[in-house]
């Protein structure tokens, strides 16, 4: 899916966790997640820490989105 | 018989017989017995070897600890000196098939011992693999153990006995991308002659070196300035109205939804949740908004760090979804998102 909406000249950030695959999908922009059922979360911490958290990291996908670059880049 | 070669096995939770997603956590741990499909694979060894053990780990744990799970299966692997390591089959599961994937590869290449593992054509792992174990094809679901235990099994039985291995076609495993010396009637000129006549006649012909195929999307040009830009939120971690109004399936998705989320500040229970069958649904469903943070993107847009997030937000179900489904599904969201000019897209998976 990542690749299909990327051909039509649309910046894409992939957000997983397991970044080999989103690599084989052929994404070219990876923010790696924290876990397989919460990519976006973590239920050990505390309900503030967590939203800081996915705040930081939605901020580095965004960011990502406004990073030129030439091949497959993680953003971590 | 003494000199029975030795198999060691691999697993995940679920073949294991530990558990289903509340299991996928589980660190992994050692047997020394057969368990779940190492039983009826020993069986079809026919007293030529045996599984002296069997590891077993939760898929989440292994792709979320990858080097610490390693490291416990490579200490296993040395002290148990298998002659053989067979992993899976894993069918089409993802995260099952990446785990054998790592395994399998670092076995072979730092152990130099031979393994043997199975997998669906499609599967993601199957690239990290096929050229340093033999991976037996395998339908895309557990419906095809019973055929593909035996095609295993054989492989085994030839690798652990120093007895060549044949073709990929005539053994059942997924070419390794190597080419063989062979003998053949006709030389090379004369073949290549041959192939041409029939191309230029246009009949039939097999080539003697597939090429492969590379299809690259290079990276879109960034988005000059996010304070103008729209952004679109898309998940394949299946978070659906409450109900799930479109029906979208929990595995093996046929279909994707889109829900206009103009109106809200997030992706919170109960109004949504997770239809998705490939994870422990518990974290997802308590607040979705860990798998498709529409919250911080609502945020940002009123921070004005970003345009706008898109009104409409896409899902689908990402597990045992078939590539030709998931090239289908990108080529219609796209299209849309393009329609609407769209600047950038998120899009998280599980």
């Amino acid at each position: 899916m990542v690749k299909e909406i990327e051909r039509y000249g649309i910046p894409i950030v992939h957000m997983a966790t397991i970044t080999t695959i989103s690599e084989s999908v052929g994404a070219n922009r990876i923010v790696p997640t924290v876990a397989i059922p919460h990519p976006v979360g973590n239920p050990a911490l505390n309900p503030e820490d967590e939203k800081a958290l996915r705040k930081a990291m939605v901020k580095r996908a965004v960011d990502g989105l406004a990073t030129e670059i030439t091949e497959t880049t993680h953003f971590e | 018989m003494s000199n029975e070669f030795k198999v060691l096995y691999y697993v995940n939770q679920f073949f294991g017989q530990v558990g289903g997603e509340d299991k996928a956590g589980m660190e992994p741990e050692f047997r020394k017995e057969k368990v779940g499909p190492a039983v009826g694979f020993d069986d079809k060894l026919k007293g030529q070897g045996k599984v002296i053990g069997t590891i077993i780990c939760g898929d989440n744990y292994f792709n979320e600890n990858k080097e610490a799970s390693l490291e416990f299966i490579m200490d296993l692997v040395k002290k148990e000196a298998p002659d053989v390591f067979v992993a899976g089959p894993a069918f089409n599961a993802g995260r099952y098939g990446v785990a054998c994937a790592e395994i399998s590869k670092a076995v072979a290449e730092q152990l130099q011992i031979p393994v043997v593992t199975g997998m669906y054509i499609e599967n993601p792992g199957l690239d990290t693999c096929k050229d340093v174990a033999y991976v037996v094809a395998t339908s895309d679901s557990a419906g095809g153990m019973r055929k593909a235990l035996p095609t295993m099994a054989a492989i085994t039985c030839k690798v652990a006995q120093g007895i060549e291995v044949g073709s990929p076609e005539a053994e059942g495993y997924i070419p390794r991308g190597m080419r063989k010396s062979l003998l053949m009637e006709k030389r090379g000129s004369l073949r290549a002659v041959e192939m041409l006549i029939k191309r230029l006649k246009g009949e039939a012909f097999e080539t003697e070196m597939p090429m492969p195929v590379f299809d690259e999307v290079a990276p879109a040009p960034a988005i000059k300035d996010l304070s103008k830009a729209t952004i679109a939120l898309c998940t394949s971690g299946g978070i659906v109205p409450a109900g799930n109004p479109d029906r979208i399936q929990s595995a093996s998705a046929q279909k994707w939804g889109k829900y206009d989320v103009s109106g809200r500040d997030a992706l919170n229970a109960p109004d949504f949740y997770t239809t998705h069958g490939g994870y422990d649904p518990v974290y997802a469903n308590a607040i979705p908004d860990r798998v498709a943070p529409l919250d911080i993107l609502k945020e940002f847009e009123k921070e004005g760090y970003i345009g706008k997030v898109y009104d409409y937000f896409y899902t689908t179900t990402g597990t045992g979804t078939a590539v030709s489904k998931a090239v289908e599904f990108g080529t219609e969201i796209g299209k849309e998102l393009k329609a609407a000019g769209v600047d950038g897209v998120i899009l998280t998976s599980t």
